[in-house]
């Protein structure tokens, strides 16, 4: 059955009225979700924010192998072929012995320099820089690679990068279930909460229904109030994280030179929209839960 | 229109209200309900509009056996009886004009049919004056008088008033009775109980007297028959 248009007004400015009618109740209802949103919206930044370092170290893994002093310039080529077309690599770059000093050189600064003379009798070797499609194929593309005869030896820090990957499977796992668990947790609170806003108006939900409102004719109110309550409830606190983590990026940016939090754009709108969501759906979701109850007259 | 055969009401707490109840009220009738205190008359009024159900019998209002009738159409039937109730169930948050539009807005009437609809019946009551007060700012009289525009401004083919006048100072009560028997004039069947011996021996009606939630007595144009 089609709601009628007048009928529909009737319900969206029952809503408004509502919450200003139930003022203190209403008040505590979006504190509630306020407090609830600036939790699970501050624990989201700090995953989100986490999994960028964890991407950042990830990345930066690359796997060094030496070609033997022996080998020819078409050996070479048709290993650096071979590794090219291999499923877990996403790039490799050649690094000649000479290229290979001058890397080693840069990377011991002005100090540096007095490694030039080592040119002529370079003792490095011929290398392939490789990287893996994924950073936890690393050891495994290594260990391939390096199986192969021209190859003399490979480098990755293998140790430290089993250590890095177990910490951050933890860190992923731990904080998917602690924002999961923090958002079931404000669910029942927020609805715990608008629970006893009803519970305070049970005798008008009687009224209505005695003098012939239908289920969904005093649903409808309750669900504008529970959306409404969801939205304003999520402004302040969606506003303070957006300001607050504007300024911590910025203040990383200046002062943290190695690392830098996830851009604000459009990360923090995103995030932001999620929580209005959430917040919105848990208002109403809680608004009806509990009217539900009080419809048995 | 109003039928009810061997009903009876056992509340949970095992309280019997009715007691094998049977009665038949036709359509344009005014009849008084009386009987003491505690004799089951609210309870008589409740089950009509499915505010409750029977623990046994039958009841049939305007054709419909209300056994027979899902949840979903008790918003109908109860749309086709205005009932004040002895506790006016006011919205005290809301002005009387509220009040009183919620009934219209229920059936979904057009907006500018409620405005005059809800002063024309607060001109019968005569409390126009009052329309923008809230509920809480009104007398006892007042509240009752409300509750009465509310229950009579959809024209219901039914007018339960459970203790209609309990409120009101003479003056007050004998012009509801007025309004009530305009509104019986025009078709509607009334059923009201009252412990008002003074308007039952005068404004005479069919009087079905009530005792331990049963009929024990019924006669057209009776007597109150207690001591008030
Ligand atoms: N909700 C209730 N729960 C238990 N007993 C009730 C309830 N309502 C009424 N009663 C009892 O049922 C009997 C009839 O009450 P009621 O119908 O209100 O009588 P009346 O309206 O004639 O004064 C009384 O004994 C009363 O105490
Ligand atoms: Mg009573």
């Amino acid at each position: 059955m089609a709601i009628k248009r007048k009928t529909l007004t009737r319900h969206g400015r029952e809503g408004f009225k509502n919450i200003r009618r139930n003022g203190w109740m209403s008040f505590a209802s979006m504190s509630a979700v306020a407090i609830m949103l600036f939790v699970v919206g501050a624990f989201a930044f700090l995953i989100v924010n986490t999994n960028h370092l964890i991407d950042t170290i990830e990345n930066d893994v690359e796997i060094r192998a030496f070609f033997e002093h022996d080998v020819d310039a078409s050996e070479q080529e048709s290993v650096l072929e071979e590794v090219e077309s291999h499923d877990s690599v996403e790039n490799v770059v050649y690094r000649d012995r000479d290229e290979g000093l001058d890397v080693f050189m840069e990377s011991m600064g002005s100090d540096g320099e007095v490694f030039e003379n080592l040119r002529e009798e370079n003792p490095l070797n011929d290398a392939l820089i490789i990287q893996a499609t994924d950073p936890q194929m690393t050891a495994a593309v290594a260990e391939e690679v390096n199986a192969q005869s021209a190859i003399e030896s490979v480098e990755y820090g293998e140790s430290i990068l089993g250590q890095l990957f177990t910490v951050t499977n933890y860190v992923r796992i731990l904080g998917g279930a602690l924002v999961i668990g923090l958002i079931f947790t404000s669910v029942f609170l927020i609805s715990n909460t608008i629970k006893l806003t009803i519970l305070s108006r049970k005798d008008e939900i009687q009224i209505m229904k005695l003098v012939g409102a239908t289920n969904s004719f005093v649903r409808f109110p309750f669900f504008i109030e529970g959306a409404l309550i969801g939205l304003i409830g999520a402004i302040i606190p969606i506003a303070g994280l957006t300001v607050g983590y504007s300024y911590l990026y910025s203040f990383m940016y200046d002062q943290v030179p190695f690392f830098t939090f996830v851009e604000p754009n459009p990360m923090i709108w995103q995030i932001s929209g999620l929580l209005l969501l959430v917040s919105i759906l848990v208002g109403i979701f809680g608004s009806q839960m509990s009217v539900r109850k009080f419809l048995k007259v | 229109m109003i039928t009810m055969k061997r009903v009876r009401k056992t509340y949970p707490n095992g309280v019997q209200a009715l007691n094998g109840m049977n009665i038949h009220i036709d359509k344009g009738e005014f009849v008084y309900v009386v009987g003491p205190s505690g004799a089951g008359k609210t309870t008589f009024i409740k089950l009509m509009i499915r505010e409750l159900k029977p623990s046994e019998g039958l009841i049939q209002i305007n054709g419909n056996n209300l056994g027979d009738l899902s949840d979903k159409q008790i918003p109908y039937l109860r749309r086709k009886i205005g009932v004040v109730f002895q506790d006016f169930k006011l919205f005290t948050k809301l002005s009387v004009y509220e009040n009183i539009a919620f009934a219209l807005e229920v059936i979904e009437e057009e907006p500018e049919q409620i405005k005059t609809k809800v002063m024309d019946v607060l001109d019968i009551v005569g409390l126009k004056s009052k329309a923008r007060f809230n509920t809480s700012e009104l007398s006892g009289g007042e509240k009752q008088r409300i509750a009465i525009a509310r229950a009579i401004v959809n024209q219901p083919a039914i007018l339960i008033a459970d203790e209609p006048t309990g409120n009101l100072d003479p003056e007050t009560a004998w012009s509801i009775m007025g309004t009530l028997e305009e509104i019986n004039n025009r078709g509607t069947t009334i059923v009201m109980a009252t412990h008002n011996s003074h308007i039952v021996n005068t404004l005479k009606k069919r009087v079905i007297a009530i005792e331990n939630g049963k009929v024990v007595r019924d006669e057209l144009g009776g007597s109150y028959g207690y001591q008030a």
